[in-house]
């Protein structure tokens, strides 16, 4: 029990200051049947810190991890090189183990972070203002759309073919209880994306078109003609980006008309972790903050005149509004928000623009690659670092089989979409700036194995 | 009871500090150090990291090459360091001293976890591997369950929800799923004045009316006033157990047994488990769904708000409408149940919550701490949290006024109000006060039922020197706050920062960096 610092002496003098016998007199509230008077039965007792770390490490030792293998897995989350530097400094323990900013007087530390962080993901994402972010990219799409609602005052919401199939379920569970309709469709394999079928789709009930901005199979394409029509029938554009390396390379959606742009943050700085934690952005035009999710943090000055930070305009949040908060979100991703500030800083406009070239360029040489393998169709006209291979055979089966040859080999469309077997064949390859040319050579030589 | 809707000041006023310290060029103090603004002292053409060479190849990105100055300044390695080392320097953290911030459970965090979640297998694993390949992952989250679900007696567990909040909106989503499968649709949520803010806007986030559950003089839930409100409009009642005023609630079973004849459901928020872990299963008080803060109760660190866990333990009768994925062992095998093979398994899902699979880093760091305290350190922890608690209400109940004092122990945190301080003197000054004293405030004006809250939670990892040096600290407080002592209401001064002006904050809200040469040209 060596995180517990109180010794039996200590127990006995505070019990005898507080008046009672025994630490179970101060229970004596709970009713006698709900008491337990031992341990749980059938949970084993405490254990040294060395062998927790055996158990623990026996377990991560049946994982093959990405830096193991050939590695070639996106479609939402990706393995990018995150500097030493990054995990060292969310590691000093007054950001690690700091609470949210509540007490700013001594919390400027984490409260300018954020202030920089907002402007750093406002810039990048080509918005006005960014909040101080919100769980994930999934969670973060379905807060613009209820926000679309709240300022429309509409209840149907365009989703793209081309959106997370995770982020049009997590909308999908949410809309059944708040009874927004939503208008979905699983893609198809075209080099086009939908933008066009979208466009004709919108009608004077649109709240907002959702569209995802390099979109599931890697495609992209200019949003300015979507943006001009939603706007032209009084509705609004939400961009989804899950790769906002992506934006080192490519127009952003706030300047192509978007009116709020959300995103998965993982790329910059947080590491795959299995799924989370990750980090959602969040931003939108200046016109639209108040009706915004999430915590904001702002400039001001104290009482001495000095320029500091804090949280502001906490009358949209649940702790002052409760029933009538913008969102009910509390803590949301403080220190995966630091680590990606950190990254960004350190990366700044000419080193996200060399990773986000290097990514396209490894990105293309794997793309020609295979899809010489015979078999292997590259369905893509344009895309940043990821794009969809349309296989011979079903691509579960040979991404299970791959994976027993030591190849990670991307995800497959028949995973992430069950229900379309249409598309069963697509495979989605992300090629970031870890994949090296004997990767590509290796993901080629067993794909034309594999489909032989 | 009421509530209280006055708040507390958000401007400072102008108080004579009573000492001037003389002033330096830099307005640096010796290790106290001002840090300007990335976009201040970096510049766009300044990197700290190097790449390869892109090979060259033909670009597909279409028309779509992004040729704006984006504004984003970079810093060298060891700028960057020094940036984030500094501003680190202006934070209080749990590393540096007791932060006894009521329902916060702001415990140490220790650092087994951080190693652990930082082991290749666990940090470096793609959530959509195939699962052949994931399966110590699989392992991890399955034993986790198992954890919670025994500790809490209930008979499962939605792992996938991202924090607190979220938990709570997965058990109502459950709870809802679970009426409308009968047919039975109901309109409005029960929630205790004194619930955390969360609980009410959740509930109106899945669509319900919210109406108010008064409190009782002694600080519990006004039985005869649910009993009275219930009925068949009604769907749930959400009670937080330990409440708010730290306080068990004695009558929770009765409470469950009565809202289940209703035909209504409990929501048990959890975000005081840790003064009961090990001690009482939930389960056995009748609740449906609890969420568990990982980042409280399992000691996962807060990292200045986030991020945060909150896996939901549901009842059997919210079982079969549980979130996806989870996680089930067939055999010797760990299976991810997901949307492909949902319908065969858990056709009343009601839906994904989140992308991916939940917050896997949290709960490597949560089982590390769950296995090293074992079933026996787990009931000393609840042990030592209400010991702490109960220790600092007697040590001070003389010089604060403790509400509920009177009607026996607290459980892990400690309430006092700001009845009997001097005119004009608030719970703010006292809060500030412990900032200059080297101790993170405790949670101030909440719960709303009490004037001027402050509510005290010092976990167990607290030693008694320490909970001395705090207890200390906040009687000569007290005893100056009595006392009128005016330069109280100028605290904190050895801050890096005096009081902040929320007011101008919010009213002239500046939320990202303009640079002040292009905001002249503007105009």
């Amino acid at each position: 029990m060596r995180y517990l610092p109180l010794t039996d002496t200590d127990r006995q003098e505070m019990l005898s200051v507080i008046g009672a016998e025994t630490i179970d007199d101060l229970f004596i509230d709970v009713p006698a049947e709900a008491r337990l008077s031992g341990t749980i039965a059938g949970l084993p007792d405490h254990a040294s810190e060395l062998a927790v770390e055996r158990h623990m490490g026996a377990l991560a030792r049946k994982n093959l991890s990405a830096g193991e293998a050939p590695f070639f897995l996106g479609a939402g989350a990706y393995k990018h090189h995150v500097p030493a530097s990054v995990d060292h400094l969310i590691q000093r323990g007054e950001f690690l183990t700091a609470y949210t900013p509540y007490q700013p007087e001594i919390a400027q530390g984490t409260l300018q972070v954020l202030f920089e962080f907002q402007t750093q993901v406002a810039r990048l994402l080509g918005c006005d203002v960014a909040n101080a972010s919100m769980y994930d990219g999934s969670t973060a799409c379905w807060e613009a759309i209820g926000m679309a609602r709240r300022i429309t005052r509409r209840g149907k919401a365009l989703l793209s073919s081309g959106l997370h199939p995770h982020y049009v379920s997590v909308a999908q569970t949410m809309a059944k209880f708040t009874g927004d309709a939503l208008v979905h469709h699983a893609p198809t394999l075209d080099a086009a994306t939908d933008i066009d079928a979208l466009i004709a789709g919108i009608d004077e009930d649109t709240s907002c078109v959702v569209v995802q901005y390099p979109d599931i199979l890697g495609r992209i394409a200019d949003l300015t003609p979507l943006a001009d029509a939603a706007h032209a029938a009084g509705a609004l554009l939400v961009a989804v980006v899950t790769e906002p390396v992506a934006l080192g390379a490519i127009k952003a959606p706030g300047h192509m008309g978007a009116d709020i742009v959300v995103g998965e943050g993982q790329s910059i700085g947080v590491g795959l972790q299995f799924g989370g934690p990750y980090l959602g952005l969040f931003a939108c035009k200046q016109k639209y903050v108040r009706q915004m999710p999430g915590r904001l943090c702002g400039e001001t000055v104290d009482a001495a005149g000095k320029r500091g930070f804090v949280l502001t305009l906490s009358t949209r949040e649940q702790h002052i509004r409760r029933e009538k908060a913008t969102s009910n979100i509390c803590t949301n991703s403080g220190l995966c928000a630091l680590a990606f500030s950190i990254h960004m800083t350190l990366l700044g406009e000419k080193g996200l623009r060399e990773l986000a070239t290097l990514n396209h360029a490894m990105a293309c040489q794997a793309a020609d690659r295979l899809a010489k393998v015979p078999g292997v169709t590259l369905l893509n006209d344009s895309f940043f670092n990821e794009f969809t291979l349309v296989l011979s055979k079903d691509a579960r089966e040979v991404v299970r089989n791959l994976a027993d040859r030591g190849v990670l080999a991307g995800v497959s469309l028949g995973r992430l979409f069950p229900d379309a077997s249409q598309i069963g064949h697509g495979l989605v390859v992300a090629v970031t700036e870890t994949v090296t040319p004997e990767d590509i050579e290796a993901l080629a030589a067993a794909l034309e194995e594999e489909l032989a | 009871m009421t509530m209280l809707k006055e708040g507390r000041p958000t401007a400072p006023q102008a108080v004579a500090t009573g000492h001037m310290l003389p002033a330096t060029a830099t307005g640096n103090r010796a290790l106290m150090l001002e840090e300007a603004l990335i976009f201040e002292i970096g510049s766009t053409d300044t990197t700290g990291v190097d790449f390869a060479d892109a090979p060259q190849v033909a670009s597909r990105l279409g028309s779509l090459t992004r040729t704006d100055a984006i504004g984003l300044p970079g810093l060298s390695e060891q700028e960057t360091v020094r940036h984030y080392t500094r501003l680190s320097r202006q934070n209080y953290a749990i590393d540096l001293g007791l932060f006894p911030l009521g329902s916060c459970t702001m415990k140490h965090n220790p650092r087994l976890n951080e190693k652990v979640a930082r082991m290749p297998g666990f940090a470096d694993i793609h959530p959509l591997q195939p699962q052949s390949t994931v399966q110590g992952a699989l392992a991890v989250i399955h034993e986790l369950a198992r954890w919670l679900v025994t500790l809490t007696g209930m008979h499962s567990v939605a792992m996938s929800p991202k924090a607190g909040a979220h938990g709570e909106l997965c058990g109502l989503l459950a709870i809802r799923a679970a009426l409308e499968a009968r047919g039975d649709a109901r309109s409005v949520v029960l929630v205790p004045e004194s619930a955390h803010g969360t609980n009410p806007a959740t509930a109106a986030f899945c669509g319900y009316k919210v109406e108010d559950i008064p409190a009782t003089p002694d600080g519990r839930v006004d039985l005869e006033a649910l009993k009275a409100r219930l009925g068949a409009d009604v769907a749930a009642v959400m009670i937080t157990n330990p409440n708010t005023c730290g306080l068990f609630e004695r009558d929770m079973k009765v409470i469950s047994d009565a809202v289940h004849a209703a035909g209504a459901f409990v929501y048990c928020d959890g975000a005081n488990f840790n003064a009961i872990v090990g001690r009482v299963r939930p389960g056995d008080l009748g609740v449906d769904a609890m969420h568990i803060n990982l980042h409280k109760t399992f000691s996962t660190p807060h990292g200045g708000g986030g991020p945060g866990s909150g896996p939901v333990v549901l009842s059997a009768a919210l079982a079969p409408f549980a979130p996806l994925p989870f996680v089930e062992k067939q055999d010797d095998q760990f299976i991810l149940v997901e949307e492909e093979t949902a319908q065969d398994h858990h056709g009343q899902t009601f839906g994904r919550m989140v992308a991916f699979h939940g917050q896997m880093g949290m709960f490597t760091r949560a089982l590390t701490y769950i296995l090293s305290h074992g079933a026996d350190g787990l009931r000393q922890v609840a042990g030592d949290a209400v010991l702490n608690a109960n220790y600092i209400l007697r040590s001070l109940e003389d010089v604060l006024d403790a509400p509920f004092g009177g009607s026996g122990p607290c459980m892990h945190e400690a309430l006092f109000s700001d009845k009997g301080l001097a005119e004009g003197f608030t719970t703010l000054d006292i809060a500030k006060g412990l900032i200059d004293e080297g101790f993170h405030p405790m949670t101030m004006y909440f719960p709303l039922v009490v004037h001027g809250a402050m509510l005290v939670e010092p976990t167990e990892t607290e030693s008694k020197v320490a909970l001395d040096q705090f207890i200390m600290a906040l009687r000569s407080l007290a005893e100056r706050a009595k006392a009128g002592d005016e330069a109280l209401k100028g605290a904190p001064y050895h801050a890096p920062r005096r009081r902040l002006d929320e007011t101008l904050a919010a009213r002239k809200p500046v939320l990202s960096w303009t640079d002040p040469a292009l905001a002249v040209a503007a105009e």
